[in-house]
């Protein structure tokens, strides 16, 4: 198989299925057989070639096993019923509609956000469920039991394929870009060389957004979103060290950084600021933007990104945000200043038993040369931690501060 | 996130589900056993349809249990458990699911989590992490 016809099969993914559910309604049953068409033309098109139409071909080659499937329930259910709309393979639709209406079946409400994130990556994604479960380290038996319950589920919560009522539309929008973000993070935390599965999933949400920015190219929050992607993927290749260590930000080696992802990401989010209005991945993505315009960590314009912080707390305040406000905070005004930030989220419920507090506490205690102070959050924020890379990069920090023996 | 859910029990005989031979499982009715018993059946059903189970398994006696410790000398295999307590390890189960509160439910429907035993909760590592 090669990379340029797997592309291929899996960006048309998306209209087979949308054609198939458009024509016969059936989501669940127009699911498997678009997915047993991508496999057989896993099969058939590096032996025989490319079909001169591969949209129509994985079509026909799909609604023929749908086809197939209803005659055999009907002859069971002994129903002497034929119908004509059988006999010919539906029309492929406009190409940007369908992945958006599709993306927004698959992030249906009614479905906990792991089942939203695999049927997304099979359905629209057009991935097959071994490659899914490998992405997520599960079995493939319990990814394709989430795959079905999924489907099982959009099918009684009655959701069609149809675009969601137009004053539900902005909800359902957010939600598909949440989606999408979560594969994004999904694939970008993942460390490189073990985990090769999972990091091709921060290609596929990139792949995923730039079709929904392709259909919606004036929604300034899918734009904002695509920048912040290209522009936090940019930093890929520098963001690890040797044996998967994680390298932050202000050491990276900036020169590993990807330019041309940097420039897409900056011009978009530059344009967009200019005309949308404004929102919470747009903030994310300017910050993002901010931090790569600095050649070195040095350079970083902190008094933009506090403004920036400030900004994103009024608009979509979280703990999360208030932390990395105070690491500005305390790069433009001194850690005293981010560290009284800080004091606020200490009884936060949310922040309970969060390593990342003690972490931004510990890095600002060792700012203001408080090495006790700081080695103590390290090492609280390490035994908090569920990752493996931040639980080591934490304790390295801790010993790092450990007072000299004897 | 995924979460190891191990099931602890203070066994008076060995056999599965635990909580029947705990003293507290054998202290209930024949129909609240069999109907907790049922519980149980429906729960991991349904944690396996909904594909939140990635694996699990029931454990033999902790009297079968060997527990090796190596010296100089070697490997020094001993029998019985490596913990002293009442409360054995009877199985494990791991699950994936979108919340933390998701697993604390599952873990709480487990008829051990109330009769002669206790349900841990333990969140497994994650491979990746955050930029810092």
């Amino acid at each position: 198989m090669t990379e340029a016809s797997g592309d291929l099969w899996r960006r048309l993914a998306p209209r087979v299925l949308a054609a198939l559910v458009r024509r016969y309604r059936d989501f669940d049953a127009a699911e498997d057989a678009a997915q047993e068409a991508l496999l057989a033309a896993a099969r058939q098109w590096p032996e025989e070639g490319v079909p001169e139409d591969p949209g129509a071909w994985l079509i026909r080659v799909a609604s023929r096993r749908l086809v197939d499937g209803i005659r055999s329930d009907r002859a069971r259910a002994r129903r002497e019923e034929t119908a004509a709309r059988l006999e010919y393979p539906p029309e492929p639709g406009p190409a940007g509609d369908d992945t958006l209406t599709l993306l927004l079946l698959c992030c249906h409400p009614a479905l906990p956000e792991p089942s939203q994130v695999a049927l997304t990556l099979r359905a629209v994604g057009g991935l097959g469920t071994a490659q899914i479960a490998r992405a997520f380290l599960v079995p493939e038996a319990t990814m394709a039991q989430r795959i079905s319950r999924a489907k099982q589920r959009i099918r009684a919560a009655g959701a069609h394929f149809d675009p969601p009522p137009p004053d539900e539309l902005p909800d359902r929008l957010r939600t598909v870009l949440h989606v999408l973000y979560l594969i994004f993070n999904e694939g970008y935390t993942a460390s490189d060389g073990a985990d090769l599965h999972r990091v091709e999933l921060a290609a596929e949400a990139i792949r995923l957004t730039r079709a929904v920015h392709a259909a919606r190219p004036d929604d300034g929050e899918v734009s904002g979103l695509l920048a912040l992607m290209l522009l936090t993927d940019a930093r890929r290749p520098a963001r690890t060290g040797a044996g998967g260590d994680l390298v932050p930000l202000a050491e990276q080696d900036r020169t590993r950084w990807d330019r041309a992802a940097i420039d897409e990401g900056t011009e978009l989010i530059t344009t967009t600021l200019s005309r949308a209005p404004i929102g919470a991945y747009q903030i994310q993505a300017a910050i993002a933007a901010v931090h790569a315009e600095a050649a070195t960590a040095a350079e970083t314009d902190w008094p933009q990104i506090l403004g920036l912080y400030t900004l994103l707390a009024r608009l979509a305040p979280n703990p999360v945000v208030t932390l990395n406000r105070a690491v500005a905070a305390a790069m433009v005004h001194g850690p005293a200043v981010g560290l009284a930030l800080l004091d606020g989220l200490a009884d936060d419920p949310r922040m309970a038993r969060h390593h990342r507090l003690p972490a931004v506490r510990a890095h600002l205690a060792e700012l203001a040369g408080d090495r006790d102070a700081a080695r103590a959050d390290y090492l609280l924020a390490a035994r908090l931690s569920t990752s493996l890379p931040e639980q080591r990069y934490l304790n390295a920090r801790a010993d790092r501060l450990r007072p000299p023996a004897g | 996130m995924k979460y190891l859910v191990l099931i602890y029990a203070n066994a008076q005989s060995w056999g599965h589900p635990i909580f029947l031979r705990t003293a507290a499982g054998q202290a209930l009715s024949e129909d609240r056993r069999a109907a907790l018993a049922a519980d149980l059946d429906a729960l991991l059903t349904e944690i396996n349809d909904s594909g939140e189970l990635v694996s699990g398994a029931a454990l033999a006696d902790p009297a079968t249990a060997r527990t090796v410790r190596s010296a100089d000398g070697g490997p020094l295999a001993t029998d019985g458990p490596y913990g002293e307590s009442k409360e054995q390890l009877a199985g494990f189960f791991l699950v994936d699911c979108a919340t933390r509160e998701r697993a604390e439910e599952i873990a709480g429907r487990f008829p051990e989590a109330r009769y002669g035993g206790a349900v841990e909760l333990r969140p497994v590592m994650d491979l990746g992490g955050e930029e810092m």
